[in-house]
């Protein structure tokens, strides 16, 4: 069986229920694909033992990015390019150029954040969510399990593990 | 799930041991030391005398001392009012996630009545040394010496009175403010403990009342003491957002003594219901108004470079163009924008780990270096610097300031244990 294309769905209606079931799913030593969730659930990456994003480092570099920009562009613009005098102070006035440096640093951290945030989750404007179950858009927690990736134990077991965990339903859903 | 509140030993007491109070009484010794030897170089070593004799002004030991007194007055001040401040802003904001370490904030107040007695008698033991405005013959017309601009000022000091007499005005405001901050403090510190004996949520109800009152006063009085207490020390010149740029530092070093004590006490074995979620939080409190502070220091500075009039520029010309301050700018910009900045930029660093601690002692030494640069260029022009004097000077203040700290914690329980918000903040999870 191909990876990433046959499912099997744990419908949940509680959150505390469904952190729960994470914790008893995982110990069974099932690994559990996505957890897809109506709304935000605090504290689920650690029931998932995601590791933390290292969003901030993209956040951080694209920040010096823009530093490094502002204070270049400034600096040879109005000291070699165009110099000119504002105000009486030097070609190079450092302190006019902060304002400008902190916006650009701003501007190019959270732009750059965002976008290696949409490249690295596939959020692409053309992008074709798979939808494990529509209700997962209104009021229901759906915990989706890759039938390949747990080919050690039986579907049946799987499904049975789901159920005792406390899945309203457990269904299946293929993809292309 | 969820951690309980009975899990946690609720009726903890932090205990001022022995050995805390030889830590501390130890500081204070090296710190007297030095005071000694600074002024023993001061009296003895008088290199300056020529220079200062020439400009006319004579130039005396003592008068490097009230600076050193003023400096530490003001700073520990607003350390303590921080304390007193934070823990009413928790209430204001009904925050429940620092019920645990209320305590630890409202403990820095224990300071104030101490503060107050010192600023004023300093006042009127310094006052021609430390405040130019205080010579009658600014006010006279027909002196040689008469200031029309500081004559413009003068009802700010001396109103009802005549100009040049005894400014009443000035010492009404640093009475009617430490008055009202020790009044407000003794105010929550009995609500809080009697909230251990009865219960309930009517504590609760009344310190939120009192904290909207006290944040109300201590916005507008918390501006005027930094206008009254340092800008009025360089007389002629004044910077509008004076009050908030003393404040913010106040602000840093205030949360970065609520988190050392915190972790100190964490160290103690207490307080184990603080976990890193909360350390973190103060940690990203101290971060972000390192970043505030920085931000109204800039703004102060590019105005008056930007506009370049001479009545504000000579504030910056007297400090950055001195041999003595000079590079103090810097080193004042270093310890309180640069490393807090990068060192406390990690999520880890906040939580655990040595940073946090490492910031924090940075930063109270980095915004005593903040004040240093307010009082002394207008106070002692080219014979001041930092000498043993000044460092002494800080570490008696620092160890005085910890022991009463710590005494006023060491009386009542550390942990609020009927507070209504407690449980939210075992639960505290960031």
């Amino acid at each position: 069986m191909e990876r990433d294309t046959h499912f099997v769905t744990g419908v949940y209606e509680d959150e505390d229920v469904l952190l729960q079931a994470i914790t008893q799913v995982r110990s069974s030593g099932i690994k559990i694909h996505e957890v897809y969730s109506p709304y935000p659930v605090h504290g689920i990456d650690d029931y998932l033992g995601y590791k933390r994003s290292k969003l901030p480092i993209a956040a951080f570099l694209f920040g010096l990015l823009g530093t490094t920009l502002a204070l270049t562009m400034q600096f040879y613009m109005m000291k070699f390019d165009w110099p000119m005098i504002i105000g009486g102070k030097d070609y190079g006035a450092f302190p006019d150029f902060i304002p400008v440096t902190f916006e650009l640093t701003v501007l190019l951290a959270s732009f750059g954040m965002v976008g290696v945030f949409m490249v690295s989750t596939n959020l692409k404007p053309w992008a074709q969510p798979r939808i494990f179950d529509l209700r997962i858009t209104d009021d229901k927690h759906v915990m989706a399990i890759d039938i390949a990736n747990n080919s050690a134990m039986e579907l049946a077991k799987i499904e049975e593990i789901l159920k005792s965990s406390g899945a309203s339903e457990v269904n299946k859903k293929s993809f292309e | 799930m969820a951690h309980h509140v009975q899990h946690f030993n609720l009726d903890q007491k932090f205990d001022f041991t022995d050995a805390i109070k030889k830590i501390v009484f130890t500081v204070l010794g090296i710190g007297a030391a030095l005071l000694v030897i600074g002024i023993l170089m001061a009296v003895f070593g008088g290199g300056h005398h020529e220079a200062a004799e020439a400009e006319g002004h004579a130039f005396h030991w003592y008068e490097r001392l009230y600076a050193n007194l003023w400096i530490n007055n003001v700073y520990f001040t607003g350390i303590a009012i921080i304390g007193v401040f934070f823990f009413a802003i928790q209430y204001a904001a009904q925050a429940g996630w620092s019920t645990a370490i209320i305590r630890v904030m409202l403990s820095l107040g224990n300071w104030l009545p101490i503060a107050g007695i010192l600023m004023i008698v300093t006042f009127f033991i310094a006052n021609h040394d430390l405040f130019h405005w205080t010579h009658a013959y600014l006010f006279d017309k027909s002196s040689p010496e008469y200031d029309s601009i500081i004559d413009g000022k003068g009802s700010f000091f001396y109103w009802p009175m005549a100009k040049g007499t005894f400014p009443i005005f000035y010492i009404f405001r640093m009475v009617l403010f430490f008055g009202f901050w020790v009044f407000f403090f003794k105010k929550f510190q009995q609500f809080t403990y009697n909230e251990d004996i009865i219960g309930g949520t009517y504590s609760w109800y009344k310190i939120r009342s009192w904290s909207a009152f006290f944040l109300i006063f201590f916005a507008v009085s918390s501006s005027i003491a930094a206008w009254d207490w340092v800008m009025s020390i360089d007389t002629h010149w004044f910077s509008t957002l004076f009050g908030w740029y003393v404040f913010s530092s106040w602000f840093v070093a205030g949360l970065s003594a609520i988190t050392l004590i915190t972790i100190f006490l964490k160290s103690q074995g207490l307080l184990e219901m603080v976990n890193e979620n909360h350390v973190h939080d103060l940690g990203k409190f101290i971060f972000g108004f390192t970043i505030f502070w920085t931000y109204l220091w800039f703004s102060q500075f590019l105005l008056i470079y930007y506009a370049n009039i001479p009545e504000e520029t000579v504030y910056f010309i007297e400090r950055l163009s001195s041999d003595i301050y000079g590079p103090f700018i810097f080193v004042n910009l270093g310890l309180n924008f640069v490393l807090p900045f990068l060192l406390l930029m990690t999520r880890d660093s906040k939580r655990h780990g040595v940073f946090l601690k490492l910031v924090c002692a940075l930063i109270i030494a980095g915004h005593w270096v903040d004040f240093f640069l307010m009082v002394q260029p207008g106070t002692l022009g080219h014979n001041g610097g930092v000498g043993f004097m000044e460092v002494g000077m800080f570490l008696v203040y620092g160890a005085a300031f910890t022991f009463v700290v710590l005494s006023g914690l060491a009386k009542g329980n550390l942990v609020p244990k009927n507070h209504p918000m407690l449980e939210e903040s075992y639960n505290h999870h960031i």
